[in-house]
């Protein structure tokens, strides 16, 4: 049976020192660190995170997310990024060359797209862009999502969880920074590939998951 | 409120209609992520409340005047089945449910990180299927647990109870008979940790004595009914409900 890391809810007392303010921890107003979030405390170096069991992406530069094409304007695509906002994607930003009118050709409705957080403003307008090495439109392969925050542990330590799924269920994995995750393979390999996936997402909360999934694919590669 | 009756409220050892003591809260039990499409979802039996709750959002405020360019707006709809009372309820919103709805949401932005979310809105429904009296302090409790089960970012939990007085002694926690046929009702809703107060609503009178010793029975109150919102919460995540990766 698995360990669980501590779980903490809103309001909860984290610690009275904590340097710099970190992810999902506020400063009350007696001056003491609190837990803004239901979730799990994750320590490491560089301090202590709250990490959310779920909730909405909260886009930040530079991200690199995977969005889907609600519309197609004279010279935009609003895109949604599994976020309480759109964010847009202007045709400048796009390898191609474009004119304006005639944006369709290159991205439709319904169409995904892999692309990184280039601006964001105060009120939380933010544009992506298509420029840059592995940004790309997605083409052929299945959409499947998770919540936001836990993404981190399907990445893993410098990628160890997405590539060991990669590498047992055979398939092409890209993972957004939004929780929506693309897979190519062959339709069983994709199945197989999003059953690891849910796994990992039920049991992001506990401790030593990566030794439990890499025995857990040994065994359904065996069969 | 108020109305006379041959009831006796409490018998002469100071015990009520239902076995309670003058402090003894009903039985309370909450449950969480019962509801697959909202972002985050609360049931709860307070007595004989039995009250749902979704939350969805934060996401983009429509129609859009309504956004706030500082800050999300919280929508919270309370609303009662035709069948949650004894007499059939006319459907829809009515002046009663509109103000519960109004103090619910405010109640609820005072917890919620609301300046995180520019010109968002977060919709909270509250949905009495029965109602046993105290249904606004058990919906409010209830979306507090939503509300964070939906992951969604909170300064603290919002908890609350009632107490009122019934023929001249303050009770705990009314039952249905009690709200009818009592003298007041005194609804109270705090931050589960800094005891600050987010509704306070008063239906009857009470003397300055009376007040003080209500607020003080809610508050310690309070305290039982954070931790089963905690329980509720937490309950899903513990060691057993984790398998094997299988």
């Amino acid at each position: 049976m698995a360990e669980i890391k501590q779980i903490v809810m809103p309001g909860d007392l984290i610690s009275e020192e904590l340097g710099k303010p970190r992810n999902g921890v506020y400063k009350n107003s007696d001056g003491r660190y609190c837990s803004s979030y239901f979730g799990i405390i994750q320590k490491n170096d560089q301090g202590v995170d709250i990490v959310p069991f779920s909730g909405k992406y909260i886009p930040r530069r530079g991200d690199k997310v995977i969005g889907k094409v609600l519309e197609v304007g004279p010279s935009m695509w609003p895109v949604d990024i599994n976020s309480t906002y759109n964010t847009l994607l202007h045709m400048n930003d796009t390898p191609w060359r474009t004119t304006s009118g005639d944006i369709k050709r290159f991205l439709g409705v319904g169409d995904y797209v892999y692309a990184k957080i280039m601006t964001l403003n105060e009120i939380k307008e933010s544009w992506i862009t298509l420029k840059d090495v592995g940004l790309r439109k997605l083409e052929g392969g299945h959409i499947t999502s998770i919540p936001a925050p836990k993404v981190p542990r399907i990445i893993g330590k410098g990628g160890s969880m997405v590539n060991m799924i990669k590498d047992a269920t055979n398939t092409r994995i890209v993972v957004g920074q939004n929780g929506l995750i693309w897979i190519d393979g062959t339709p069983e390999d994709v199945i197989e590939a999003i059953a690891a996936i849910s796994i990992v997402e039920q049991e992001a909360h506990t401790v030593g998951l990566t030794d439990r999934m890499e025995k857990y694919l040994k065994e359904r590669s065996v069969k | 409120m108020g109305s006379e009756s041959n009831i006796k409220l409490l018998d002469e050892n100071g015990m009520r209609l239902d076995g309670r003591t003058p402090e003894q809260l009903r039985p309370i039990k909450i449950e969480t992520n019962l509801l697959e499409r909202a972002d985050g979802s609360a049931y709860i039996e307070w007595g004989g409340n039995k009250i749902m709750v979704a939350v969805y959002g934060p996401r983009e405020a429509y129609p859009k005047h309504t956004q706030d360019i500082e800050k999300a707006v919280v929508k919270a709809r309370y609303n009662m089945a035709a069948f949650s009372v004894d007499e059939r309820k006319r459907p829809g919103p009515d002046r009663r449910s509109v103000e519960i709805s109004k103090v619910i949401s405010e109640a609820l932005s005072s917890a919620i990180m609301v300046e995180q979310f520019p010109r968002a809105q977060i919709d909270v429904f509250i949905e009495v299927m029965q109602a046993d009296a105290g249904t606004r302090i058990a919906g409010l409790t209830a979306a507090s647990v939503a509300v964070a089960s939906a992951g969604i970012p909170m300064r603290d939990m919002v908890v609350g109870c009632t107490a009122g007085k019934v023929e001249g002694k303050v009770v705990l926690d009314l039952s249905k008979e009690e709200d009818n046929f009592g003298q007041a009702d005194l609804p109270i809703a705090v931050l589960s940790k800094s005891k600050k107060v987010v509704l306070i609503q008063m239906d009857g009178d009470l003397s300055m004595e009376e007040f003080e010793q209500a607020s003080e029975m809610i508050l310690k109150a309070t305290d039982n009914i954070a931790e089963i919102q905690r329980n509720a919460l937490t309950s899903r995540y513990s060691v057993e409900n984790i398998g094997d990766g299988e």
